[in-house]
């Protein structure tokens, strides 16, 4: 997929794109003032006299911010700059108190790193490429403007104002869609392990500013537009594949790409400029005079980086090279920092019931959770944050499938009732008589019944027709409500066709 | 009786921080009767020197009242118990109308009181007035208040022509000056404090950037702003200072160590310390009462024990060229949130979309001065110029600083004239910016080294105009400041007060 | 470097402050004398000088992440936040309406 090429009127051409992550800091408090950050509370109540620029306030850095952003730049390898300063972009607009904002440009916080994408998770053989991260750095987030209130006035919400941001800018390194796509899922993803950012994109948690241009493959960079507050992956992928072909439609009618700032409607899944924003970009940043540059001691960083967790490439491996998962299970699994969080407290809670080891146990846990439990959490329109079936009560369940008390099919009438009832799974096979029947004489009888009603198909078994064999299987655990045995019943079919 | 009343209040006024405080802790009047004195004299000049743009009684009287009350049920009292104050307009004051003199910020009643006025309250302080000042500080003669200007209470003689207290401070310097407050806060960022102490003959403190709270004051500069007392002498200021300073969490450029008691600390005896004379301050065609004043400031010093040396601050003559980068700079972008938006005044003309809106409410709202530094911080700053002018400024402001560390090697502190000159009449500088801006040219380079620098009182020049002679120290050593202070003030013998014209 | 009636209003335009054609025609004169007095800095050797960053050597102090723990720099105010503004209604500042 890297060889993405748009096919124009005169030929190929490539596109080039870079994205400029704004991944809002998980903190409680704002980056240099004692307001809430909460999600969705009353207009102008989270605004501290700072926030709203009142004469004479100052900013005062909220450590979790720093913090956050360093353990965020350690997990992409990146270099964590010792020393760094804020500045002050400067320009009007009513949703900034200040007339500034303060950010890092001169000396960011953190430097170089990377981040590796999987070009396509359904195919291996596609491979891995890298995309270069520029710099991360931290600054404060603006307030919100309401324009459909009223008939002439915008109304001013300054909740958000001085929100901290990590702003995560990648280089111009990916190619297509699908490569901005697999890196916003990345970087999410590595945000949300670090537990930097909740990466909610619907709340605003996370947006990017979408960098796009085009070229003749292999030609010099063109010029680029860069696209606002895009809030989802797949309106990036829309906004790359609708502002390329733009720029090519333009190019090869014998236009210029004009450098400007674009917003996306993902009503219509296009790109139109910004109005608001045509002003001359001057921001005449300086050193923030309010501020000293920040220096970082040694045991701050080797806390940020004791405080790690494994990350989800590391994570990915250990499950297919020590617990032996098959590598979709362990790309399933890994996905999101919850559901790997949920699969390991199953694991550790089958390993403890069944008295085996983790690994031993990980494969059927990972396939019952991939398969079983997703699958009807699905039908009920739940995901596994809100499953009825926790960890433990799900550990249980498989106990009763290893240790032969009740068959998988069993299982899976057994969990529809977890569901429903909120029961444990013993409660419910005790109280459903779901038990597996291992008494021989029992699965004897029954067998005995199914050959005889079926003599016409045991000669023809006997004749050579051993695809048969599954359908006395089937008979007979039907014949038993399915709470043969199926080891049982195997044995004393071979033995009673011969 | 009731002209022994009279009599005693007017005595009051005559009285500074160090004597009311006593008295009022003695018992030999009552805080209250010290404020009533003092809003009377604040009433009866009002009209004349326009010292204030709001004046406070009522604040005045019940902190008297609360210290009256304090001292009667026994409990102890503050550093400036029953002292009332005037209060720089640049300081937020919960409830009463804060302007910085700019018609921007008419009606702006903060919600929240900065932190070095709730210091001065809480130390038994009360407020008589907000203090005049040029328009958000910027200025050296008060002329660009949006409130009128302050009229300074000296006269050339019997000549009325209207003089200039000073600036930025210079509500506060007449005010104490004209004896209708005992002292005042001041800010200054490059000679705001110590320029109009010295054009009004009275005491002003900077102290090393960082003692005290800049949260709550409005912003000009922020790396060059400091509050600090202006008062009648030395050891109000000392005492005043006390109570300013002192570290605030809430400020990130705060200083977070323990306020010494400086006024305890006082000692003239300068036996053992060095003076600097840098001889680069010795200016071509420095004014003759200027030079006589501070040949009388050296002979003092070397009377007082201290040994006198000559040294050099190579860089000094681009102190004001860096200061006039840095200042407006800085004061570009702590301007740009008076926009008519959150508070302040907003002019909106018909049909003015909201950017149209910005740049009316900010063209009626700040005066000349202001929109000059703001457009030439804007230009420092732009795409194309950042390095070469403030850049290097911040390289050169590098360098000012690093002279001062290397004559403090050998100096303990450093002797200067405050002003070029004494007070001048009213407008005559106001038509060339870069001469007014030459008045701090012997107090900005301390500013821009975070140095605590003193005037006091040196004399009066033939015209009859006070001089002040200027103390330079090592940073945080506002002791030895106050100290060669001191001793200057023990010879100089300063008793010259304005007539009261008004 | 100095500025013409073109540069200084653009200057204003950036510094969002409404000048007229008079004031533009008096503020050149001004700031091209204000510029050409700061120029002299040019003629400082600032060789391996590293511009200032501090004014007096001091560290940043960090806070801890905690909500509203100095009611001076807390939330939960929004009625001293709105008081003085010029426009305030339902809970909002109010602007003059922006199209973006």
């Amino acid at each position: 997929m890297s060889s993405y090429r748009i096919q124009g009127a005169t030929g190929e051409w490539e596109v080039v794109i870079g994205l400029e992550v704004h991944a809002q800091i998980t903190t409680q408090a704002k980056l240099f003032s004692g307001s809430a950050t909460a999600f969705g509370a009353e207009p102008n109540t989270q605004v501290s006299l700072v926030d709203a620029a009142m004469p004479g306030m100052l900013p005062v850095p909220n450590r979790e911010c720093i913090r956050q952003a360093v353990r965020t730049g350690m997990a992409i390898d990146a270099q964590i700059n010792k020393w760094s300063r804020f500045d002050r972009k400067n320009y009007f607009y009513a949703d900034l108190p200040q007339g500034y904002q303060i950010s890092q440009l001169y000396h960011p916080l953190v430097g170089e790193g990377q981040i590796e994408i999987v070009l396509d998770e359904k195919n291996p053989e596609a491979g891995t490429k890298v995309i270069g991260i520029e710099r991360i750095h931290v600054e404060q987030d603006a307030g919100k403007l309401m324009h459909d209130q009223h008939p002439t006035m915008s109304y001013v919400d300054l909740n958000r104002s001085g929100v901290a941001l990590m702003e995560i800018v990648s280089r111009p390194d990916m190619r297509s869609p699908a490569e901005a796509g697999a890196y916003l899922t990345k970087l999410r993803q590595i945000l949300r392990y670090v537990g930097s950012c909740d990466g909610n994109m619907d709340q605003g948690s996370m947006r990017a500013d979408v960098n796009v241009s085009v070229r003749r493959p292999g030609e010099e960079f063109g010029t680029r537009t860069e696209t606002k507050n895009v809030n989802s992956v797949r309106f990036v992928m829309a906004a790359i594949e609708h502002e390329a072909s733009r720029q090519v439609d333009v190019l090869e009618a014998g236009g210029k790409i004009v450098q400007e700032t674009r917003l996306f409607d993902p009503g219509t899944g296009t790109t139109r400029s910004m109005r608001s924003k045509e002003d001359a970009h001057d921001y005449r940043y300086f050193p923030d005079p309010d501020l000293l540059p920040l220096e970082l001691s040694d045991a701050f960083l080797e806390e940020c980086r004791a405080s790690l967790p494994e990350l989800p490439d590391a994570k990915r491996a250990r499950y297919t090279e020590t617990l032996g998962l098959s590598a979709y299970n362990a790309a399933v699994l890994t996905a999101d920092v919850d559901t790997a969080a949920w699969f390991e407290t199953l694991i550790t809670a089958s390993a403890a019931k069944q008295g085996k080891d983790e690994a031993a146990v990980a494969k059927q846990a990972a396939n019952w959770l991939t398969s079983e439990l997703f699958g009807a959490l699905n039908k009920l329109g739940k995901g596994l944050e809100d499953s009825p079936v926790s960890p433990e009560a799900a550990a249980e369940l498989l106990s009763l499938v290893g240790d032969g008390t009740i068959s998988g099919s069993i299982a899976k009438q057994v969990l529809e009732k977890m569901l429903e009832t909120g029961d444990g799974a013993a409660a419910i096979v005790e109280r459903e008589g779901l038990k597996q029947t291992t008494d021989t004489g029992a699965i004897e009888a029954a067998v005995d019944a199914v050959l005889a009603a079926n003599a016409d198909k045991v000669e023809q078994y006997r004749g050579g027709k051993e695809a048969l064999f599954g359908f006395f299987v089937g008979q007979t655990m039907k014949a038993m409500a399915g709470k043969g045995n199926p080891q049982l019943v195997n044995q004393v079919l071979k033995a009673k066709l011969g | 009786m009731r002209n022994h009343r009279f009599e005693l209040m007017t005595d009051l006024t005559e009285l500074g921080v160090a004597a009311l405080r006593d008295g009022v802790a003695g018992g030999a009047f009552t805080a209250t009767e010290v404020a009533q004195a003092f809003n009377a004299a604040v009433e009866a000049a009002q009209g004349a020197l326009n010292a204030f743009i709001v004046t406070t009684p009522d604040a005045a009287l019940a902190a008297a009242a609360k210290v009256d009350a304090m001292r009667a049920a026994g409990q102890p009292l503050g550093k400036m118990a029953g002292v009332p104050i005037g209060m720089k307009d640049l300081f937020a004051t919960k409830g009463v109308q804060t302007t910085a003199a700019s018609k921007i910020l008419e009606g702006f009643v903060p919600p929240y009181e900065s932190t070095v006025s709730q210091k001065l309250w809480d130390a038994g302080a009360g407020m008589l007035g907000k203090l005049n000042l040029d328009q958000f500080a910027m200025g050296s003669s008060n002329e660009t208040s949006g409130f009128g200007k302050v009229i300074s209470p000296w006269r050339k003689g019997d000549d009325t022509t209207p003089l200039a207290p000073g600036g930025s401070s210079g509500g506060s310097s007449a005010a104490v000056a004209a004896r209708i407050a005992p002292a005042a806060t001041g800010t200054d960022t490059g000679g705001s404090i110590r320029q109009p102490a010295a054009f009004t003959g009275i005491s002003g403190i900077k102290p090393t950037y960082g003692r005290c709270s800049r949260w709550g004051v409005v912003a000009f500069a922020s790396s060059l702003d400091q509050a600090g007392p202006m008062a009648r002498d030395v050891r109000d200021c000392a005492i005043m200072l006390e109570a300013m300073a002192g570290f605030d969490p809430k400020d990130s450029t705060s200083l977070d160590l323990p306020v010494p008691a400086w006024e305890a600390g006082l000692n003239a005896d300068l036996r053992g310390k060095k003076v600097g004379i840098p001889r680069e301050y010795r200016v071509d065609g420095l004014d003759a009462d200027v030079a006589k004043s501070w040949d009388d400031g050296i002979a003092w010093l070397k009377d007082a024990g201290a040994e006198i040396v000559d040294i050099s601050l190579p860089h000094t003559k681009y102190a004001l060229p860096t200061y006039y980068i840095i200042a407006p700079a800085e004061a570009s972008s702590n301007l740009a949130r008076y926009d008519g938006v959150r508070y302040g005044l907003r002019d909106l003309p018909e049909g003015a979309n909201l950017q149209e809106m910005y740049a009316a409410t900010r063209a009626a709202g700040f005066g000349d001065e202001v929109k000059r530094r703001i457009l030439i911080g804007t230009y420092v700053l732009s795409a194309g110029f950042y390095d070469a002018y403030y850049t290097q400024a911040q390289k050169v402001r590098a360098l000012i600083s690093q002279d001062f560390m290397k004559a403090f090697e050998t100096v303990d502190v450093i002797l200067t004239p405050t002003a070029p000159s004494a007070a001048f009449p009213l407008g005559q500088k106001s038509t060339d910016p870069v001469e007014m801006y030459l008045n701090d040219v012997f107090s900005v380079p301390a500013s821009l080294a975070g140095l605590p620098a003193m005037s006091v009182p040196a004399g009066l020049s033939r015209d009859g105009l006070p001089l002040g002679l200027h103390v330079i120290g090592r940073p945080l050593d506002e002791q030895g400041v106050l100290n060669a202070s001191l001793a200057l003030e023990q010879r100089a013998q300063f008793s010259a007060k304005p007539g009261k014209w008004w | 470097m100095s500025v013409n009636t073109a540069d200084v209003a653009k200057i204003a335009s950036l510094a969002r402050i409404k000048v007229s054609e008079a004031q533009l025609e008096a503020m050149v004169p001004e700031l091209n004398g204000i510029l050409a007095w700061v120029e002299q800095l040019g003629e400082v050797d600032v060789t391996g000088v590293t511009p200032m960053t501090a004014v007096i050597p001091n560290t940043l102090r960090l806070r801890d992440d905690v909500v509203n723990a100095d009611p001076l720099t807390g939330g939960d105010i929004r009625d001293a936040v709105l008081a003085n503004a010029p426009v305030a209604e339902h809970g909002f500042f109010g602007v003059p309406k922006v199209i973006e």
